[in-house]
């Protein structure tokens, strides 16, 4: 097989081949490449030399030229509709297409200084949204401000400074993260200004209780804690480890990448969670767009309330219309009459982005959850939980710990996991999150999401295990059947070329 | 089948039978989904949300009702946040699901699209600052700034404490800018203008040693254009201090090249181009000077060469980021705004050069005309500020501004009221008939 242009007999029934537009000694030519164009400001400018650029230089193309361009790139990528994403802590669910026709109408297309009286609809479903994630969260109050789960979690961390600041704690620096948590955790917390304490997990792959209790102090701010943690493991003894930190003056930290595991099974409010984020791109079914925009809201218990991000949003008196949808009878639409307006909680933290975060995204995440409703959502988690533990049972890599939920981490053992990746790629399928977290060597974090049947599964499973009986050097070699072979990461650190001007040799 | 039009028993999105679930519970030695749930009874949620579950098209509907409240206003609405036509075009392109629906490009052999196109955006923004680097997005104009002054007060060399910023800037920028530099002991301060935009002699009165960041906006959220940039870069300079400029792909088309005024870093939202009006969603723009190539926070595609030796692209310099740095990372960024700034490079691949130099152009004389349009009207006078404008001006109304803004909102036009007798009014993807509309009403609420 090290040949190089068989695949294992076992998937053979997999044949793949992404599209390659060779040209040159390079695929796809830049569009700089096709054209560049230098336009002199000149004599015709409104404004004096002095406040002007002298000229701009720019590809100059046609519309068809640019839709065959775009169309071509987009060839050469591999989306969720290509095929099965099972990348761990990421959650690539299907991203219904409803949502962005939702998205795209023209009642959602406002300016952001309008009038609160002039956009009843969008603070509506801003509210509306808000109150769902409470519900599904166990949460008293949230905010929509945060762009992005990262974003969320300073946020939370900032509310966490405030509160104890309020309080005459503001001794209290340091924020207690899992060693296998995700980076945004420790990054989120030292962007903050606090020490990060990094806490050990026990043989089990929990959080280790004397470990925290040793962690745990009057410098103790909050633990962040994700749940299930990085392996798809219940932290079992959450009641316990809130006792310990709020007995410690601390808060507790709600990481929500993985809340797609527990949708309508349990909630971070209910586990004694203070505060949490949501990552709506990933439980909430919103594009990642290769990379985002995705949207972080965060939930606080009541306490913490005043101190979230400003304006919030919420309805101008009391008059419930009396649904439990937060809407009229039946399908929940618009109640005309409810009057919606922003405020700013009393010791706000103030903003975390220029306006009211990814509007367009939190429209997707709420049509996602109008239209599933709590059948749909518990479905989800369920379908999450038992594609992961039929995908697990089906793949010849050792899964170390258990009993996992949404994800499990294997291991490539004596293989390089980040080579099974690269090769399980020509198997049409896209790999695991690879190397981490690190406490399960050559990790594979697998994440199949709900949205993946049982022959979709199978045939990940083949690749998986094809893969799994190959030898280094094909390992190695691969892939060979996407658009670009293995890509020398040390030649891109060691000479930065990061536009199109220093492949031109321009200045 | 779970059709658009039936309402799900489960997630429509899930597509096992019956059949498929009893043979994976069988795979896996379960009896019931149930008994995968390793959740102590003391912590289960046994309660509904009480959220009702919708077919595709009810859904579409209590959307469309909702969002149907608001009011379809002409906006003359600006102050960071622009709504240009954007071509079709973009929409169908952007929309192809390839882009849609990708994850972060960590598997770049299989990513090879979406790689150039963050390079060619890279691009874009390197040719308009004159910048070396810059990276493939932040989330917006307000936590570029954030990261800008993170980013000072890695490099600075002194002792210094003080971010300026201007005495104009808008409060939800500051606001952002003081959250994120919350972790250090950077102090936010404000300098003061005149006549809105740069006073050199009074910037020089605020400007000491212990200065390590000075940002300018260009054009200001009031719409001036700055004649003195160089002085202030010339005063960042002699601080060892950081010199920030704020701006946005349109105006960069036309105005000063940040590079030829000397700015360190240049910060933004990008979205001008790529999103319509978008209740303020953006794209953090943010390139800086090559001196801070291993300080700059977020992503950053390159060149590199594939097992065949031809030209590839991936991420690079991740020993920046969060999910290898952690707490040392440059930035806790992780999720971007990639598929904006894949829009935004498709917009502006859409207008080329000149169609950039028309549009920026147009912003200055567009602007211009509808000030002096305004200022012929009685009890107005605009623009307040004698200075080159761009986009937006604000003008002066002897009555109080709230009161005619709303007259004129009940007349289907939405402008900014900045002052007790104060209006801003940006001209940027207004139609000529409406300008034209907006005057005729704008004399009548006057009258």
């Amino acid at each position: 097989m090290s040949d190089g242009d068989e695949l294992a007999s076992d998937a053979e029934q997999v044949r793949y081949d992404q599209a390659r537009y060779v040209n040159d000694g390079q695929y796809e030519p830049l569009l700089s490449e096709k054209d560049r164009t230098r336009v002199e400001i000149g004599d015709d400018s409104p404004l004096p030399d002095d406040l002007t650029r002298d000229e701009l230089e720019l590809p100059a193309l046609s519309e068809p030229e640019l839709a065959r361009h775009y169309t071509r790139l987009s060839q050469m990528i591999y989306g969720i509709d290509s095929g099965p994403y099972p990348l761990g802590s990421c959650t690539m669910k299907y991203n219904p297409k409803f949502t962005e026709d939702v998205a795209a109408l023209p009642g959602a297309s406002v300016h952001p200084d309008r009038s609160a009286a002039s956009v009843q609809g969008t603070l509506e479903l801003l509210s509306r949204l808000q109150d769902y994630l409470g519900r599904i969260g166990g949460m008293d109050a949230v905010t929509l401000q945060p762009p992005a789960g990262a974003a969320g979690e300073f946020v939370g961390i900032r509310v966490a400074a405030a509160y104890h600041e309020h309080n005459g704690e503001g001794h209290r620096d340091e924020v207690i993260v899992p060693e296998s948590a995700h980076g945004t955790n420790f990054a989120s917390a030292a962007l903050g200004g606090y020490d990060v304490v990094s806490l050990p997990s026990d043989d089990e792959g929990r959080v280790d209780l004397d470990a925290l209790d040793a962690a745990l102090s009057e410098h103790t701010a909050a633990l962040m804690l994700t749940n299930p943690n990085t392996l798809g493991l219940f932290e079992r003894d959450i009641e316990k480890i809130a006792d310990m930190v709020h007995d410690a003056g601390g808060l507790l930290y709600y990481d929500g990448a993985n809340l797609n595991a527990l949708l309508g099974r349990a909630r971070p409010g209910d586990m004694g969670f203070d505060i949490m984020h949501y990552n709506v791109h990933k439980t909430f079914a919103t594009p990642h767009g290769g990379g985002g925009p995705g949207a972080g809201p965060v939930g606080v218990v009541d306490e913490l309330a005043p101190f979230l991000p400003a304006p919030r949003v919420r309805a101008a008196d009391d008059a419930r219309t009396g649904d439990r949808d937060g809407g009229s009878a039946g399908t929940g639409a618009s109640t005309s009459e409810q009057r919606y307006e922003l405020f700013d909680p009393e010791h706000t933290i103030g903003k975390v982005h220029g306006f009211q975060g990814n509007w367009l995204v939190l429209v997707k995440a709420f049509a996602y959850i109008a239209r599933l409703g709590d059948e749909g959502l518990a479905d989800a988690s369920a379908k999450a939980v038992l594609n992961a533990n039929y995908l697990a049972s089906q793949i010849e890599f050792g899964v170390p710990y258990g009993p996992f939920h949404h994800e499990f981490v294997a291991s490539a053992g004596e293989q390089d996991a980040a080579d099974v990746a690269k090769r399980m790629l020509d198997y049409g399928v896209h790999p695991p999150t690879t190397k981490w977290p690190e406490i399960v060597p050559e990790a594979l974090m697998t994440e199949p999401t709900e949205v993946e049947n049982k022959d979709t599964l199978d045939r990940l499973a083949a690749a998986f295990n094809a893969v799994a009986r190959e030898d280094d050097e094909t390992l190695a070699d691969a892939p060979e059947r996407t658009t670009a072979r293995r890509i020398d990461q040390t030649s891109a650190a060691r000479s930065p070329r990061l536009s199109w001007h220093e492949l031109a040799g321009d200045d | 089948m779970n059709g658009a039009e039936t309402r799900a028993s489960g997630s429509p999105y899930a597509p096992h039978t019956a059949d498929e679930r009893d043979a994976m519970l069988e795979a896996v030695d379960a009896d019931s989904i149930a008994d995968l749930f390793d959740i102590p009874d003391t912590v289960r949620f046994a309660d509904e949300f009480g959220i009702d579950a919708r077919t595709e098209r009810e859904t579409r509907r209590l959307v469309r009702s909702i969002l149907g409240r608001n009011e379809n206003l002409t906006e003359l609405l600006g102050r960071g946040h622009y709504g240009y036509y954007v071509p079709s075009l973009v929409d169908h392109l952007a929309d192809r699901s390839e882009f849609l629906t990708s994850y972060t490009q960590y598997q770049p052999e299989i990513s090879q699209g979406f790689l150039q196109a963050l390079f060619e955006y890279q691009s874009l923004l390197v040719e308009l600052t004159g910048l070396k680097i810059a990276n493939c997005s932040m989330y917006d104009a307000a936590t570029a700034l954030g990261e800008a002054a993170t980013l000072a007060d890695r490099v600075r060399e002194t002792s210094g404490h003080r971010v300026l910023v201007p005495d104009l800037l808008r409060e939800e920028r500051r606001s952002t800018l003081e959250n994120y530099v919350a972790g250090t002991d950077l102090v936010v301060e404000a300098y003061p203008t005149t006549d809105g935009a740069i006073d050199a002699d009074e910037l020089a009165d605020a400007v000491d040693e212990d200065v390590v960041m000075l940002y300018a906006e260009n054009p200001t959220v009031r719409g001036t254009i700055e004649e003195r940039l160089d002085a202030a870069s010339e005063l960042a300079t002699d601080a060892d201090a950081l010199f920030v400029l704020g701006s946005d792909p349109v105006a960069l088309s036309l105005l000063q090249r940040p590079a030829d005024v000397g700015a360190d870093v240049v910060i933004g939202d990008a979205s001008v181009l790529g999103l319509p009006t978008s209740y303020g969603m953006g794209l953090g723009l943010f390139a800086c000077r090559e001196d801070y190539l291993r300080q700059v926070p977020g992503r950053l595609v390159g060149v590199s060469e594939d097992a065949t030796d031809r030209r590839a692209f991936t991420l690079t310099l991740q020993t920046r980021e969060q999910h290898i740095r952690r707490e040392r990372a440059t930035s806790n960024i992780c999720t971007n705004q990639a598929w904006v700034a894949l829009r935004t490079a498709m917009h502006a691949a859409a207008l080329g050069p000149d169609g950039m130099v028309d549009l920026a152009k147009r912003g200055v004389t567009r602007a211009e005309t509808l000030a002096e349009r305004l200022d012929e009207l009685v009890g107005v006078s605009a623009p307040v500020h004698d200075r080159h404008h761009i986009r937006e001006f604000v003008a002066h109304v002897d009555q109080p501004a709230p009161a005619i803004a709303e007259d004129l909102e009940t007349r289907g036009f939405a402008v900014h009221v900045v002052g007790e007798h104060e209006l801003q009014c940006c001209v940027a993807g207004v139609p000529d008939a409406e300008l034209d509309a907006f005057v005729a009403a704008f004399s009548e609420v006057v009258r």
